[in-house]
């Protein structure tokens, strides 16, 4: 059983009958009140969000989900479209099952695909992933913020931010559980 | 010339004003092949004619061009970036607080304008023990031991105690210290201001709440128009310039959670309407006890509607949930007492101070049977408050309101991380 103190994004536990996928978990306490979990979770079968606050100290089932070994091959249209790494069986999922995970999926990645009942409803990336970078300004120009990051686009096509020392075509590691950079890493 | 002697003719680099060499002492922020960006806490500036390290203190002699770049003759490490690995990586305090020394500074202005409003209108500020015998019995604050006290979760039976001494208008800004409190909007040590006024009800201190905030803004942002994150109100402004939207807790749950609450209904009575009313209530059962089914509610329909455009104040909360406030003459089943929310935070919170001693030892004896009933820590009474309200305590009103709120209020920050130098989980 998890408690609410479990409770952060990734984490996959049944509530109210069905499994979810917590995207946001936050503590949320009154000044006089009691603490809640504030999460919203993404319906793992149908993809909708709902938000609830959940009393500090609830307790629920981790999501009765199971998980193949599959590597990511292409997008197709709306699909993403996965293959079993021993069987060679293909699966399909649609954008909204992926949500925002797109930024981190590059050809090839070998990921964990979740099924309930037998359908893939959703998938679990490795924490770290090595993507290159495309584009960024050199460090020492642009950045007037006075901060010590910049902006830098992904070969994936996603954006993150990354140390001024970054470089076009330079490959990064990059924490999947919250998007943010961690080190560079020699070519991938 | 030696290096402290060239480190005392420094120019910060936003002060630079070019034709004749000068010495810039900072951190270099980045370097390629053309040059560096070197940063001081006035600015950075582009250095070019020497070879810089990203991470070292340097100082630098040059003369700046008119195409705004320093060309160096000579730089000199002051201190050398000795952690491995790339300088600005994460885990540098240069990059931790980079983003923030700006926000730090605004909080240190504004730290002035609070001081300087109240000692304007005539209050004195007192410092108050943070190390308490008894740190408050409330059911849902929990205190961090300290030897044989605790550290306070609020000034405030000291405050009170100030005025049972002869003081008018006091105001403490003090650490308070609430064990397992940590979020966006939470740290477990967090700086409140409380003031308090003797012979003043709590509609005064609205209205000393709705121009504090307005008077800070003004210091710190030179307007009443509050930045907000771009999660909340897809980042519309908000107008912090009194007067403030004003609702009763009871007009605001009809309002918002559809259905009506009295203050002398039971748990079972509320949980049904909150049902029938069509709230989710996650976790909420028959057992729960009154202020659980209150704040479920409260937190599910009528919070995320508080504050938005203009803060709002509600006022006239339900007597279960009367903390150290008086019954509203009139009307038993209410207490004075009001709290604040603007953009997504809760702001304060304020009482007409209950000052009847033998109601202040009930509602002891209640926090004490309802900490006891939910197997929790039990604390100390405060004998020398109970005192002071038995000595006499005039008609007074007093709050407490979170200046890391404020702050994050003011600069649209979404974490309290964006506005101290050091939460808990960066020790």
């Amino acid at each position: 059983m998890y408690d609410t103190s479990d409770l952060k994004k990734g984490l996959k536990i049944m509530f109210e009958g069905g499994p979810f996928l917590v995207i946001e978990a936050q503590f949320v306490k009154p000044g006089k009140g009691a603490a809640f979990t504030r999460t919203k979770m993404r319906n793992l079968l149908t993809g909708s969000t709902i938000e609830r606050n959940i009393r500090s100290g609830e307790k629920m089932p981790p999501a009765d989900v199971e998980e193949n070994e599959m590597t990511f091959l292409y997008k197709e249209g709306d699909a993403f479209v996965f293959m079993d790494s021993r069987t060679y069986d293909q699966v399909q999922l649609a954008e909204n099952l992926i949500g925002d995970d797109w930024r981190w999926l590059k050809d090839n990645l070998a990921c964990h695909v979740l099924f309930y009942n037998s359908r893939p409803i959703a998938i679990s990336l490795p924490n770290f992933v090595e993507l290159q970078v495309t584009k960024s300004e050199p460090g020492v120009k642009g950045d007037t913020s006075g901060g010590a990051m910049k902006a830098a686009t992904l070969s994936t096509g996603a954006e993150i931010n990354v140390p001024l020392f970054i470089n076009e075509g330079d490959f990064l590691r990059i924490d999947t559980r919250d998007g943010q950079y961690i080190e560079r890493v020699k070519g991938g | 010339m030696g290096l402290d002697a060239l480190i005392a003719q420094r120019t910060f680099i936003a002060e630079l004003r070019g034709e004749h060499p000068e010495v810039v002492c900072g951190r270099v922020a980045a370097a390629s092949e053309v040059g560096a960006r070197v940063v001081d806490s006035t600015g950075w500036i582009l250095v070019a004619g020497v070879a810089l390290r990203p991470g070292d203190w340097v100082v630098v002699e040059g003369t700046l061009g008119r195409n705004g770049i320093l060309l160096a003759t000579h730089a000199t490490v002051a201190t050398p970036y000795r952690k491995g690995g790339h300088f600005g990586s994460p885990g540098d305090e240069f990059v931790r607080l980079g983003g923030r020394l700006g926000r730090l500074q605004l909080r240190d202005q504004a730290m002035q304008a609070v001081r300087d409003f109240f000692h304007q209108r005539g209050f004195i500020e007192v410092e108050t023990p943070l190390m308490v015998p008894s740190p408050g019995l409330e059911l849902h604050l929990d205190a961090v031991a300290a030897d044989d006290r605790f550290l306070i979760t609020s000034p405030e039976y000291q405050l009170k105690r100030v005025l049972a001494g002869g003081a008018d208008k006091v105001f403490s800004i003090c650490r308070c210290f609430r064990r397992g409190e940590r979020g966006p909007h939470h740290n477990p040590e967090f700086t409140m201001i409380e003031w308090y006024r003797a012979w003043a009800g709590y509609q005064t201190i609205m209205a000393d709440t709705e121009e504090l905030v307005a008077a800070v803004a003004r210091a710190v942002l030179g307007t009443t128009q509050a930045r907000l994150p771009d999660t909340t109100d897809g980042g519309a402004g908000l107008e912090l310039g009194p007067p403030w939207e004003r609702i009763t807790v009871g007009g605001a749950m009809l309002r918002w959670a559809g259905f009506a609450v009295n203050g002398d209904e039971t748990a079972a009575d509320l949980l049904a309407r909150a049902r029938t009313a069509g709230l989710a209530m996650s976790g909420i059962d028959d057992r729960s006890p009154w202020d659980d089914v209150f704040f479920a509610a409260f937190l599910e329909a009528v919070e995320p509607q508080l504050g938005r455009g203009r803060p709002t104040i509600v006022y006239e909360w339900p007597a279960p949930l009367a903390a150290l406030a008086r019954h509203k003459p009139g009307d038993p089943r209410v207490v004075e007492r009001f709290e604040a929310y603007a953009g997504g935070l809760e702001l304060c919170n304020a009482f007409g101070e209950l000052t009847d001693p033998a109601e202040q030892r009930r509602r002891f004896k209640k926090d004490l049977a309802d900490r006891a009933a939910r197997k929790k820590a039990l604390y100390p009474v405060d004998l020398k408050f109970l005192a002071a309200l038995d000595e006499g305590l005039p008609p007074c009103a007093g709050i407490a309101l979170g200046i890391d709120r404020l702050m994050m209020l003011l600069l649209g920050a979404p974490d309290i991380r964006d506005v101290v130098a050091f939460t808990d989980d960066e020790l």
